[in-house]
């Protein structure tokens, strides 16, 4: 049984048809590619999943349940966490903060709790804590914890965001260009990371530009194109089909 | 690449670390405690100003919450002290007595409100404003939340001016009198009282009832701030649609922060018509927002002992002013030549903008972590991406 199931969905900004009839579905345990040119919609249909955008229409389901992507945090809820294509951390906090703030999801103390110190309210803050170093250990910026998240290096910020994410126990991490901007070093550590986050059973969907990080990591992928699936496979089918050569470099031109 | 890790909470250092804390904190409660006995030598009009000085505390710290943590500019913020002060006047007043026969045959002794009633009632009913403000702004962010909230204050104060016809209920412009002071137990604080030999005025007793409540307030703010709430206010101060995406209720959790944050405005209020005896509104012009958002600012937002600081210092200066300046100017000119009240928004004036230039975090930010060297490595952190950050003290 696939994890997400996500059918027909389309959405139009104006003039602009974004996506149309986009449908996919994500075994679990897979990373999941979702490649494209530049303005294919990739990103759109990550937003429109995750609730950030509304869709025009689609249907979607995650773990076998129905769930309607309306509002953000029910979605992060629902067991969806993401990170961005431009990195959205919470700047002037520390990387453990940062972490602990993707604990809010799964945790439940309220206002009065916290300002008396219940002793649940302190079990639970110190669980929060220790999830957190946990999971800066485990994306390998465990020396870190302390350091605001803007004085991180590129590449930390960008597994401070996969930790953030994690921390929210998801079934489905969305990652959008997780690789931009990294160089040959990071992109591998950050290769080995996702392969030991699948290991741990948490099925990836992951956008990307790389062409070779995608092939060597994806289970399965999809290509869009100007808002529509053109291809839907194993790396290798579909890095040989010509629907997609050609929307990567363009048709030969022929002689009138 | 080794691990480094704070050290834990076991060791001798963090041991140090806490008897000097207790040290301080021992040493700042003497001085609370020794001040306004100190000030009674130099005039009543010192306590009082002690005294208010512990109330913009609590009203800078409500506002804290909602500016300094979850980032929301709220420049209507004394609509709540309004709220409570006039809900503590109401209570505790021949007012609605005088005007209501209906009342008056309810209460023949009066409406006497206990201020073990009144406070309490005072912040639900300011932090039911705070939800009511919250509630159409959720969707504003910066210029736009401020102008809305800047409504907000006035249309509180002209309600407050204008609610004395048909009914009258807030007697308008004139502001309710005779106000019952705070009493608690057989002790009544408009009278002075001997403890173990001291006498205590009026104002020295309401002070310390007033420092007591500026604590507790400063230990309630420190524990929300140091919470999962305090964190998910400060995700949303710093990216909005990233802690959507870690799943934080962004519209209950601004709630709760207007709420809150109004709740410290109310017991303020409340205080305020108890100590006065009287309120009106003209004690609730934007101007006063203005100068509770000055304390944050200047103290240092989002930090708490930055913002008790800022309160202090700001609410201390024009009494200082009054003192100082006014009669150096009698004695030079033989009368005073420019008004302290001018002087001091002057001073005001001038203090923001060379805190804003040289200081933008404030007297007395949070501490920066993070501009330490990285432990193992040599690169040093990138340069920070964001132009508001700034200056390291």
């Amino acid at each position: 049984m696939s994890l997400l199931q996500v059918g027909g969905v389309s959405r139009r900004f104006g003039g602009l048809q974004a996506l149309s009839d986009v449908s996919m579905s994500i075994a679990r345990g897979q990373i999941y590619g979702l490649i494209g040119p530049n303005g294919a919609g990739k990103t759109t249909f990550f937003n429109v999943i995750t609730g950030l955008v509304r869709p025009d229409a689609g249907s979607f389901m995650l773990d076998g349940k129905a769930y309607e992507p309306t509002a953000v945090h029910r979605v992060a809820a629902a067991g969806i966490a993401r990170t961005f294509q431009n990195i959205r951390l919470f700047a002037e906090m520390t990387a453990l903060e940062n972490v602990m703030v993707g604990r809010h999801v799964r945790t439940h103390c309220g206002a009065l709790a916290a300002v008396l110190r219940t002793p649940a309210a302190r079990a639970e803050e110190a669980a929060i804590r220790a999830r957190a170093l946990e999971l800066l250990d485990y994306v390998g910026i465990g020396a870190f914890g302390h350091l605001r998240a803007r004085t991180l290096s590129y590449g930390d910020q960008r597994r401070l965001e996969i930790a953030r994410a994690l921390a929210t126990d998801p079934k489905l991490l969305a990652l959008d260009e997780p690789a931009a901007g990294m160089n040959g070093t990071e992109k591998v550590e950050l290769r080995r990371l996702l392969e030991r986050i699948r290991a741990n059973g948490v099925t990836i969907l992951l956008i990307e530009h790389d062409v070779k990080l995608v092939m060597g990591l994806c289970d399965r992928v999809t290509v869009l194109d100007e808002g529509r699936v053109i291809k839907e496979g194993e790396p290798a089918q579909v890095q040989r089909d010509p629907a997609v050569i050609e929307a990567y470099l363009g048709r030969a031109h022929e002689p009138a | 690449m080794t691990p480094v890790r704070a050290p834990a909470t076991a060791d001798p250092q963090s041991a140090a670390a806490r008897r000097r804390a207790l040290l301080t904190g021992l040493a700042i409660t003497a001085v609370v405690l020794v001040l306004p006995l100190a000030a009674g030598w130099l005039g009543t009009a010192w306590v009082r100003a002690l005294a208010f000085a512990a109330l913009y505390v609590m009203l800078a710290l409500g506002l804290n919450i909602v500016v300094g943590f979850a980032g929301l500019l709220d420049l209507g913020y004394i609509a709540f002290y309004a709220v409570g002060a006039y809900t503590f006047a109401l209570l505790a007043s021949p007012h609605l007595t005088d005007n209501f026969p209906a009342i008056a045959l309810a209460f023949p002794g009066g409406l006497h409100v206990p201020i073990w009633v009144a406070i309490p009632l005072g912040a639900t009913i300011a932090a039911g404003f705070g939800v009511l403000l919250g509630a159409p702004v959720l969707k504003l962010r910066g210029d736009y939340l401020a102008i809305v909230t800047l409504g907000f204050g006035e249309i509180i104060r002209i309600f407050l001016n204008n609610l004395n016809r048909p009914l009258n209920f807030t007697n308008g412009p004139q502001g309710i009198n005779l106000i019952d002071p705070v009493r608690i137990g057989i002790v009544s604080f408009d009278r002075p009282l001997d403890v173990l030999g001291v006498q205590l005025t009026s104002p020295q007793l309401y002070y310390y009832l007033f420092a007591a409540l500026a604590a507790l307030s400063a230990l309630v703010c420190a524990r929300l701030q140091d919470s999962r709430l305090g964190r998910a206010w400060m995700a949303i101060r710093e990216d909005e649609t990233a802690a959507k995406a870690m799943g934080i209720n962004v519209r209950n959790v601004k709630l709760l922060a207007f709420g809150l944050g109004a709740t410290f405005g109310g017991v303020a209020g409340a205080m305020f018509g108890a100590f006065q005896g009287f309120v009106s509104p003209e004690s609730f012009s934007l101007m006063e927002s203005v100068i509770v958002l000055s304390m944050i600012v200047l103290g240092g937002l989002g930090h708490i002992p930055g913002v008790i600081f800022g309160a202090v210092l700001l609410s201390v200066f024009p009494e200082v002013l009054r003192h100082t300046v006014g009669p150096l100017q009698e004695q030079i000119f033989g009368r005073i030549v420019i008004d302290t009240e001018v002087l001091r928004m002057l001073l005001y004036g001038i203090a923001l903008v060379v805190i804003m230039l040289y200081r933008p975090r404030g007297l007395w930010p949070a501490p920066l972590h993070g501009t330490a060297r990285a432990p193992g490595g040599g690169d040093a952190p990138p340069p920070a991406n964001r132009a508001a950050g700034g200056v390291e003290p």
